[in-house]
């Protein structure tokens, strides 16, 4: 059985109207230069900047109007 | 956890049987009396695989006539849901489709009516009824992982290690309900809620074990998985939050918190590197997934109108 070659797997990845992904271990400073440690396989760093979790993804992207979106 | 109580006449007669060790032949020619009955018998049934139960005999798993009268109830449960769910056409770009299906769909919300209105008793009664998934969180999606191909497969370990714990059983996320359980005053032992479980329930753990279960259901698993994930974080704020109104402890809340940060990642790799994965490499799973998808979002509207009526309530 043949199976698919999988493509290198990105440590970094932009989610289209989303979260920036991180895969693996990374101290993030976030806008008041305060350093977050991630804790697991991979986080979502948000990036339309109203999560309430911040420098973490809550999902509030998905309420926001499509043009605010990032 | 014991055998649950029986609902009518075929679950009756298979706990029975169950619990006796005398399995008949003639179990398979057993009509359920209703939805309640079947369900509660194949949520039965699909124990087996899962803990079992401490009065049953652990070798029944495999009874080929209780497989029998298992496969007679999946064939009614997958048709049921095959009738419910629209065809719909997420057009060329998968992930933004799914997304959008799942955001555009729109049903009754326990979790806001926690936020705002539930009595501390109303969320007790939900507790109990959620612990009958969340005490096995994400068991049934790891029936998947060999069924995958190394793309899809390495993407759906990734989240499942987060689920159970990165290594860490104090973690495992079906642990921190059991805390919160404990902590709110309630049982935090596997099962111990079945018998008060509403049909609701039953038929959205039973989804979830069917599409699990068997392999060319995968993309429906994965489907159910992506619209679960892609609709948490925000409901489990709002738990959060009502939890927090009604004065519960820390660890119930903990629990939620720590959903609204993880499925905001979840998410992501569900609909993208999990289902968009086994999507790219057979497109025409495609349709499986929505399957997946719809009745993840279905089911959870039936059990929201359940709950809510039951407690006299609109999700306002």
């Amino acid at each position: 059985m043949r199976e698919p070659t999988p493509s290198p797997t990105p440590t970094v990845v932009m989610c289209p109207g989303g979260p920036m992904l991180l895969r693996g271990k990374h101290v993030v400073e976030d806008a008041d230069g305060n350093l977050h440690e991630t804790r697991r396989p991979v986080s979502a760093v948000c990036r339309c900047g109203k999560s309430a979790l911040q420098p973490w993804c809550d999902g509030t992207h998905k309420v926001l109007p499509e043009r605010d979106r990032p | 956890m014991l055998a649950p109580k029986a609902r009518g006449s075929l679950s009756e007669q298979v706990l029975a049987a169950l619990t006796s060790g005398q399995v008949s032949p003639t179990l398979r020619d057993v009509e359920p009396d209703g939805p309640e009955d079947a369900q509660v018998t194949l949520w039965s049934l699909y124990e087996l695989h899962y803990r079992g139960f401490e009065d049953v005999d652990d070798t029944l798993e495999w009874h080929p006539d209780l497989l029998a009268v298992r496969a007679g109830l999946e064939a009614e449960l997958e048709a049921d849901l095959r009738e419910r769910c629209p065809e719909v056409d997420l057009g060329d770009d998968f992930a933004a489709g799914l997304f959008s299906f799942i955001e555009q769909h729109d049903g009754p919300s326990v979790a806001r009516f926690v936020q705002r209105d539930a009595t501390h008793e109303q969320v007790m009664d939900l507790l109990r009824w959620r612990s009958i998934y969340h005490l096995k969180e994400s068991d049934p999606q790891a029936w998947v992982v060999p069924r995958l191909s190394p793309g899809p497969k390495a993407a759906l370990m990734e989240l499942q290690y987060d689920e159970f714990g990165n290594g860490d059983p104090q973690l495992l996320h079906a642990h921190l309900f059991a805390q919160g359980l404990a902590a709110s005053g309630l049982r935090p032992d596997y099962g111990a809620y079945i018998d008060e479980a509403p049909v609701e329930v039953l038929e959205e753990n039973n989804a979830m074990s069917l599409f699990a279960l068997h392999r060319r259901l995968r993309a429906a698993s994965l489907g159910h998985l992506a619209a679960f994930e892609a609709t948490s974080s925000g409901p489990s704020r709002r738990m959060s939050r009502g939890l927090s109104r009604l004065g519960f402890p820390a660890e119930m809340s903990a629990y939620y918190d720590e959903h609204v940060e993880a499925d905001a990642v979840h998410e992501q790799l569900a609909v993208r590197t999990i289902a968009g994965a086994v999507v790219a490499e057979d497109p025409s799973l495609v349709q499986d997934v929505v399957l997946g998808a719809f009745t993840c979002l279905d089911l959870e509207d039936r059990f929201a109108e359940a709950a809510l009526a039951r407690w006299g309530a609109v999700d306002a």
